[in-house]
């Protein structure tokens, strides 16, 4: 057996028009920018408490935000400057305002000192996750969640299988992309770590057909590096949203995750290509999160993949890319399918954004389910999603819980297929946070 | 629904060569009244009318289970009923209980009983009718064998309504319809087996029960409607045998003939009932127990 395995699919969800305008664009490092909003809370756990005061002097790279709880992760300064103001942002994961730092630069990019270990192969499981807090690091695929905490599966769950999602099946996006043709070695040397830190009997590398290349450079390097038949690449029919870790395991394994359940609880732990790739460098180069790759693309002049310091606001990544195009109107943090509208340009580059998606906004134009089953045949959670619009729309939100509702996470397949444009998204969504605020009041 | 229009072509076109010209002026009227009405009906309720070709669907799919023979006022107020009544005072395209075209059809059936039930030979362009019974009904008599009947039902070389005699022909406009994935299988398929199996098993002739009457332009292009049909896979296969045990029932136990537009009607109304308490598994249910 080799170490690409045959190309699997699934028949739910749907396929979109890819539009990668990127995917042949060098990853290009932006010039650094005057200040940067650095928001204190940045993962789907605790908040951070503050660990710098207005006024003083900070460091690329130095801790500034801090949490003595488990389900979080620290936030570090990305440029030399001075803590020149405290703001409040609001949160894209949770949508709270949230405290946040504005460093303004001193234009000299000084560092921190960085520890990389002297032996980083004899480092053991512990020193590692400490390692991997340390510097910051949160899924970053979008849904930050601490790395250390998919890395530490409570006592009694047995991991068999690690799944590397190098997907990105959203239109638009390519960094992940990228980083897979410009980072291998280190995607695959953090692969190794989380190899050592889980010990899985099987070890999966995910990535959609429609990125030959990737699948290519990375079969050649686990041959280069050694790792052999240990790592095997799948290669999946491009289908939205294959890259959902419940539909990737399920393509894959064939298990399903419970209700409510996380893929740890099937024995699987997914980890982003992104993310991986920052798990090598805090581990083997002591370098905490303080870049990421964003893809900016729709309607600027010229689309690009950006290295980008986290906090630098979106204004600049439009601007260096040409501005905007045309009488688009929206930006999008995210992709077009799942992707949240930010009309803020001053809001920073946070550690899930991945991709800055400037698009004219369409209006809905709704018109009356006609029941055809078309989002019945492409939820990729089995959902009947316009029993769902219904019974939201009617505010009848316990009929919702009935049809299944806490299994959507918001992919956006059903008001793609629907051919009488509902948003059915947007209705489970307002269903949803009705029936948080009904079960906090109870 | 300009697809579903496209693949009545095949019965509409049998019908005019079958039965005449007239009956291309039935048709003509049930779409124009069925149309306007619509526009009317939008316009008093203060709604956008939107040429969607549901009306036009209507219109043709009333048209095509009505005798070549019935008078053009009739087609009218049976159109109007469709839209204004079935169809609209329900809220319009996606709330209606009842498929329009067959709530029309009903309506005419129960208004005037004699000119639906009065039937000819197809004479092809020949204008002189000659009266005749459908094959379902009591009168019918055959002198040939019986492939030749059922080479002559396939064709629709027989009394019946203007689109419902050729089975060959609605087949293949049904079957286009499953190959673009317009309509699912399911409902057809379970409809016409449930016939065949369950007139087979009481000692009928299944091969003439699936190919007599309006089963086969009712089991593909009236049951398969999204509006009035279940819309889980489950649902719509209770849904198919529903209405085919229905139509034997009638059509062996009851006072009429013909049971397909009343078996696709009572089905209708069990749909809400069938998509609140048929769901789908969703991914990751733990097994019960």
């Amino acid at each position: 057996m080799g170490i690409r395995l045959r190309t699997k699919g699934t028949s739910y969800g749907v396929k979109l028009p890819e539009n990668k305008l990127t995917q042949e664009s060098p990853i290009e490092p932006i010039p650094l920018p005057q200040k940067v909003i650095i928001p204190l809370h940045q993962n789907i756990g605790a908040p951070c408490q503050a660990l710098v005061k207005k006024g003083q002097k900070v460091l690329a790279g130095q801790k500034i935000g801090d949490s003595e709880r488990f389900v979080n992760a620290p936030v570090h300064a990305t440029i030399s400057g001075e803590i020149s103001a405290i703001t409040t942002v609001i949160n894209p994961p949770t949508g709270q305002p949230v405290a946040a730092f504005v460093i303004t630069s001193d234009g000299a990019d000084r560092w921190v000192e960085l520890e990389p270990p002297e032996e980083p192969e004899a480092l053991s499981v512990k020193e590692i996750l400490g390692k991997i807090r340390g510097a910051g690091l949160v899924g970053l695929g979008g849904a930050t969640i601490p790395t250390h905490v998919k890395l530490s599966p409570p006592e009694g769950k047995k991991i068999d299988t690690v799944i590397l999602n190098g997907c990105e099946c959203e239109p638009y996006i390519t960094s992940d992309h990228r980083v897979m043709l410009e980072y291998g070695e280190k995607i695959l040397s953090g692969l190794n770590i989380i190899r050592k830190v889980l010990s899985p009997h099987n070890i999966y590398i995910a990535i959609e057909d429609n990125k030959p290349d990737a699948i290519d450079h990375l079969e050649k390097l686990i041959l280069a590096m050694g790792f052999k038949e240990d790592f095997k690449i799948v290669p999946l029919k491009s289908q939205y949203p294959m890259g959902a870790e419940k539909t990737l395991l399920n393509t894959l394994l064939g298990r399903e995750v419970p209700i409510g359940g996380l893929p740890l609880d099937v024995g699987v732990v997914i980890h982003n290509i992104s993310t991986t790739k920052a798990i090598h460098d805090a581990v083997f180069e002591g370098k905490p999160l303080v870049e990421r790759v964003v893809t900016v693309t729709g309607a600027v002049k010229n689309p690009k993949n950006l290295l980008v310091r986290l906090g630098t606001p979106l204004r600049n990544l439009i601007d260096y890319c040409g501005g905007i195009d045309g009488k688009a109107d929206e930006v999008i943090l995210g992709g077009p399918m799942m992707g949240i509208s930010q009309p803020d340009l001053d809001f920073p580059v946070t550690k899930g954004t991945g991709c800055v998606l400037v698009k004219e906004s369409s209006p809905i134009r709704e018109r009356d389910c006609i029941s055809c089953g078309r989002c019945l045949k492409a939820c990729p959670m089995h959902l009947m999603p316009t029993m769902l619009a219904k019974y939201a729309k009617a505010g009848r939100y316990d009929d919702c819980k009935k049809f299944y509702i806490d299994n959507c996470f918001e992919c956006g397949t059903c008001a793609y297929v629907c051919p009488a444009n509902i948003p059915i998204v947007q209705y489970t969504k307002i269903a949803k946070s009705e029936l948080i605020k009904r079960a906090a009041t109870r | 629904m300009y697809i579903v229009v496209l693949a009545l072509m095949f019965p509409t076109i049998a019908g005019i060569y079958l039965f005449g010209y007239r009956t291309l002026l039935v048709m003509a009227v049930s779409i124009a009244v069925a149309v306007l009405t619509e526009y009317g009906v939008k316009k008093l309720r203060k709604r956008p009318f939107v040429m969607d070709g549901s009306a036009i669907l209507t219109g043709l799919l009333l048209a095509l289970t009505l005798p070549p023979t019935i008078p053009l006022w009739m087609v009218a107020t049976g159109s109007v009923f469709s839209i204004a009544i079935v169809k609209e005072a329900f809220g319009g395209l996606g709330h209606n209980i009842f498929n329009p075209a067959l709530g029309g059809r009903a309506f005419m059936m129960v208004s005037f009983p004699a000119e639906m039930t009065s039937w000819v030979l197809p004479r092809g362009f020949v204008t002189d009718a000659v009266t005749t019974a459908t094959p379902l009904a009591e009168g019918f008599v055959w002198q040939l064998d019986r492939l030749e009947l059922y080479k002559a039902m396939l064709l629709g070389n027989i009394g019946g309504s203007i689109g419902e005699t050729s089975a060959l022909l609605i087949l293949i406009g049904g079957l286009l319809l499953i190959a673009l994935r317009i309509i699912d299988w399911r409902i057809p398929l379970a409809y016409i087996a449930t016939v065949a199996l369950f007139t087979f098993a009481l000692g009928q002739d299944a091969i003439f029960h699936v190919l007599a009457g309006g089963l086969m332009l009712g089991a593909f292009f009236m049951a398969t409607d999204y509006v009035t049909s279940p819309i889980t896979p489950k649902g719509r296969i209770i849904f198919g045998v529903g209405a085919g045990l229905l139509t034997v029932v009638i059509r062996l136990f009851g006072g009429l003939p013909e049971g397909v537009a009343f078996s696709i009607l009572m089905m209708n109304a069990v749909t809400p009932l069938i998509d609140r308490h048929i769901k789908v598994k969703p991914y990751g249910l733990k097994k019960e127990g």
